[in-house]
């Protein structure tokens, strides 16, 4: 094959038998493994995929994966989904956001129940559409509710960015943008108290997609270097995860702990320079941010830069916002499934008091949710 | 959430903000404010997320993937035709 066509980017790469072909690479490879190793996809995206297309199935039992915390609704502590019901009650605002906030609930209930109150909340696809809302409603604030990982942080930095250069007088920001190394960090550092020892669990990181995409593969530099844990950057379609697999599988027999990127397709090591200089200009890092499941992680969160703070909709808005902390529910075991320390059907509320329509923890809150992705697949692992 | 599309691109906007992308027959308008001016080109293949075009897809790479699964299948037909003809020769109830 000579040129490309957009069909060969979807039927290539999602090829069975390309897959079986894996599938059996992997399983005499893993023949060599000296011990059992454990894979964690950071990326809510991959648990998908790997769940979806049944792929521990076709996997040795040598190979196992840990579900990591890469699932932006899934980690958004309760309190903050609390800020965003206030917010839409307002008479005055309109709240704007993504689609995968519609249902996750906060103490007072979720947006779709604001909505049903007579709350103004659009959910739109992209977050320029913020725009047109606030041109067309200049007696309301529109409050854009901005979530995700590196991969949507630039988006939010383009529509700041028109903001301030159109004079828009009436859009704010309420951001919850985090970053994905420092969890991977938190997740090798933190002492876990069940085993009153550091996390050993993890030997190696499927690394995600497109926060790659935008940040580069650098970002992972420090976990090969600095920890001995291979990271392979590899893309969201089954055959990109199971060549991924296959490469940190080929990487341990070999003695080799090393980043590299099987999704060299779009991810380079600089990543968008572009996206990346666009979030240096509006955002900087919090010290902390609270993980919903994890806790505080140091340096994982990003707010608006003092400059821009008029835009800032928690100053704006600080007088009628909560500022409590909510615990999740004491039988929910999503901090202990973020680490890698159970699987969703070992905890007691699994399918039965937590389901997707009403989830208790974080795990069950969006789709790319390790409990939500075991629940709608059924329990393969 | 951080799901993208591959799709490609059939029109640039004059200011170059904007571009038209073609996604498996479906047309729609993608934002170019997060590329270089001049590093979407008609023609080009992309990743689109939330509206935005994310980066270009490297044809050369995603070629280069496509032949590499294509020659790991034919090796491993290969394998599967030898251990075919190798039972069959030393098949006791011949």
């Amino acid at each position: 094959m000579k040129t490309l066509e957009l069909k060969n980017l979807y039927d290539n790469f999602r090829d069975g038998k390309t897959i079986q072909a894996y599938a059996k690479i992997i399983a005499e490879d893993a023949k060599k493994l000296k011990k059992p190793i454990n894979i964690m996809e950071v990326c809510g995206g991959h648990t998908h995929t790997i769940m979806k297309f049944g792929l521990p199935q076709l996997l040795p039992d040598s190979v196992n994966f840990i579900h990591g915390p890469g699932c932006p609704v899934c980690i958004m502590p309760k309190e903050r989904i609390d800020h965003a019901y206030v917010l839409a009650m307002q008479s005055d605002v309109i709240l704007v956001t993504l689609g995968d906030m519609i249902k996750v609930p906060g103490s007072n209930g979720s947006l779709q129940q604001a909505r049903a109150k007579g709350a103004d909340v659009r959910f739109v696809y992209s977050p320029m559409e913020c725009i047109k809302i606030a041109k067309e409603n200049p007696d309301k604030k529109v409050v854009f509710f901005a979530i995700g990982f590196e991969t949507t942080t630039p988006m939010t930095a383009v529509l700041l960015d028109q903001v301030v250069k159109q004079k828009i007088p009436n859009i704010l920001f309420h951001i919850n943008h985090v970053t994905v190394p420092e969890v991977m960090k938190e997740l090798i550092d933190s002492r876990d108290i069940h085993v009153d020892s550091y996390n050993n669990k993890i030997d190696a990181f499927l690394g995600p997609s497109h926060v790659s995409v935008i940040a580069g593969s650098k970002i992972y530099e420090q976990f090969p270097r600095d920890y001995g844990r291979p990271v392979v950057v590899s893309g969201f379609e089954p055959v990109d995860a199971m060549q991924g697999i296959s490469m940190i599988v080929k990487q341990f027999i070999e003695g080799r702990y090393e980043l590299e990127i099987q999704y060299k397709r779009v991810v380079t090591y600089d990543g968008n320079i572009n996206a990346q200089n666009l979030i240096d200009t509006y955002f900087e890092k919090v010290s902390l941010f609270r993980w919903r499941g994890l806790g505080n992680v140091p340096d994982s969160g990003l707010r608006l830069r003092d400059e821009y703070r008029k835009y800032n909709a928690e100053i704006a808005y600080k007088d009628i916002l909560p500022i409590a902390e909510i615990e999740d529910h004491k039988l929910c075991i999503c901090g202990d499934i973020l680490r890698g320390m159970a699987k969703p059907p070992e905890c007691t509320i699994f399918g039965t008091a937590c389901k997707p329509t009403t989830p208790i923890g974080s795990c069950m809150v969006s789709s790319e949710g390790a409990c939500s992705a075991y629940y709608k697949y059924g329990n393969l692992l | 959430m951080c799901l993208s599309i591959p799709s490609k691109v059939v029109k640039v906007s004059e200011d170059k903000t904007m571009c038209t992308v073609d996604t498996m027959g479906v047309q729609r308008d993608a934002n170019l404010m997060m590329m270089g001016e001049d590093d979407v080109q008609v023609g080009d293949y992309v990743l689109l997320h939330i509206g935005f075009i994310m980066n270009k897809i490297d044809e050369d790479e995603a070629l280069a993937s496509i032949e590499t699964y294509r020659e790991i299948l034919e090796l491993m037909d290969e394998e599967e035709r030898k251990r075919a003809i190798s039972d069959d020769d030393n098949c006791e109830n011949r």
